[in-house]
Formats: C-alpha cells, structure tokens, sequence
C-alpha cells in the first residue's frame, strides 16, 4: 500500500496542474496599465510597428506549438495592412526576454500602435480570440 | 535526426513527424513508470532509460515506442495526419533520459527515495504529456537558456573583479 501512496499524489498534482495548463494556454490576457509602462520600438524588436497593432512572437527551437502560433498570426495578419507579425528567436534575444518577463514559448505579446503591451498570451492563442482581440483596438 | 544536430539547435531544416507518434509513446512511458514505482522492480526503470536513451540520442524512429507506433498502431488509425516538428518530443526524451539515469545512479548509491522523487517527476511529464499535451520544451527550455545567461553572465563580472590592479 505505501507504493500506492506516491503514485496518487503524482497523478493528483499533475492533473491540477494539467487542467490549469490546458485553461490558461492560449488565452489572451489584458495588461493592467501601468504608468510606467515602456513602450516597445521597432528597433527592439527588430521591424517597424503596425499602424494599429502588433503581434510579437517569442519562440524557441524545441515548441510544438510556436509553429502553429506562427501559421496563426502570419495567416491573420496577411490580410491587414495596419497589423504586423514578428516573430522573436527567445534563445537569441534573452536580454528582451528578461527585460519582457517571457518564461515559456510560444509568448505572444499584443502592441498598440505606440508599441505599449495590451495583453500577452502564454501558449498557442486560438483564432476567435486573437480577432476579437484585434476588434477592441483602435 | 542525431544528438549534434538535436543539441546544435538548428531553426531551419526541420524533419516533421506524426504528431501522435510521441504522445503515443507517452502514454507506454506513463505505464511503464507508475508499474515501477508500484513495484521498485529495477528492470522496468532500466529499460525505460534504455528507451529515453534511444529516443534522445538516435531519433524517436529508433525508439522501441516509436517503433510499435509506427508498425502496430499507425496503420490502423485513419484521418487526417497532424504533424510536428522533431525537436520538440526528442528535447523531452533527453529530458526523460537525463531524470532516468539520474534515478538509476541514486538507486546504485541505495538513495531510493531520492530516486522515487525523480522518477515521480519524469512520470509527471509523461503523463501530463500523454493526457494534456503538455510541451516540455516550451516550457523548460527558454529557463535553462536564461538561467545559463545568468551564470554565465555572473561569472565575467567576478571575473572582471579579480582582474590584477596594475
């Protein structure tokens, strides 16, 4: 019996953590404003601004998820001449990735057009959500 | 796909595979690791090192899982196939395999509850891949690579302290 003990503490702590894992994955969460809020150049993030929007992709070589990520973004943003995609390599930019916060990939970071973070998603966004995001910036 | 490319971190040239290949493996390694630490029977922590091993360091192909996948369970399945790239599911079996040598080494030493720790933690992974398609590399990788900055980093500072005053 006391074999047994371990297995289903592991099996309890993983499923709660799987469960918040698949909950909090993809969704885009808004960023308080603060008033010291740095807003991001172009030159920072190597490529100009999108006149509305941008979207700024941290990835790393070993995500499954950047590539579906990068599919995502590419494929909305084709279609919109005010909204741009970038797509950052973390490993090769960890001062950025310090100074931003990013722990994990795929992090896509939400910029308005003066390049201040509105909202970020940790893990895969879905498609509804990314647009309605876009729908609520001006 | 070898270990020098694995660990030469190459983003272009990437190989895709079935996507449902690793999981599928890690639903084997979730049984294999709980029927180990239900019965501390060292052969089954042995032989799934063996398998992390090959996984990491020959390619999930070679892998005794990825081998039934693909001659047993592949040609039976129909639908549309998801693909993944390569890298993601080799980085976790090295993962896998550097947890599972570890517990080995600490099972040899007689440290045996040490060594339940570490396998309860590479059976956490396996399952939380296999049930919630939790991507390890997503989520470790970008940490090691920041953490060794910060070494590395700390290191040419004290460096720079005891450089000889002329």
């Amino acid at each position: 019996m006391s074999n047994y003990l371990p297995i289903i503490i592991i099996f309890t702590l993983a499923t709660g953590y799987g469960i918040w894992y698949q909950r909090s994955r993809g969704k885009v969460k808004a960023k308080a404003k603060r008033a010291s809020a740095n807003p991001l150049v172009g030159s920072e993030i190597g490529g100009d601004l999108g006149t509305r929007a941008t979207f700024v992709q941290f990835s790393s070589a070993f995500c499954t998820p950047c590539r579906a990520t990068r599919v995502l973004l590419t494929d909305i943003t084709s279609n919109l001449a005010d909204v741009r995609h970038i797509e950052i390599d973390a490993e090769k930019n960890l001062d950025l990735v310090r100074k931003l916060d990013i722990r994990s990939t795929p992090t896509t970071l939400v910029l308005d057009k003066n390049g201040v973070e509105i909202g970020r998603a940790i893990g895969a966004p879905k498609r509804a959500e990314i647009l309605e995001t876009l729908a609520n910036i001006r | 796909m070898s270990i020098t490319n694995l660990l030469s971190f190459k983003t272009t040239d990437t190989q895709l595979i079935d996507a449902r290949g690793p999981r599928f493996g890690a639903v084997i390694t979730t049984i294999v690791l709980t029927a180990f630490l239900a019965t501390e029977s060292l052969f089954l922590l042995h032989w799934q090192l063996a398998v992390f091993a090959f996984g990491a360091f020959f390619g999930l192909n070679y892998s005794p899982y990825g081998f039934i996948y693909s001659k047993l369970v592949k040609p039976r399945l129909c639908g549309e196939v998801p693909t993944e790239d390569v890298r993601p599911p080799q980085f976790a079996q090295l993962v896998g395999f550097l947890f599972a040598i570890t517990a080995t080494i600490l099972y040899d030493l007689g440290l045996s509850t040490v060594g339940m720790i570490v396998v309860g933690f590479a059976l956490a992974a396996a399952f939380l891949n296999a049930a919630f398609n939790f991507c390890l590399g997503c989520e470790v990788y970008l940490l090691i690579a920041r953490a060794k900055a910060a070494i590395a980093s700390r290191k040419t500072k004290e460096d720079s302290y005891n450089l000889p005053s002329l």
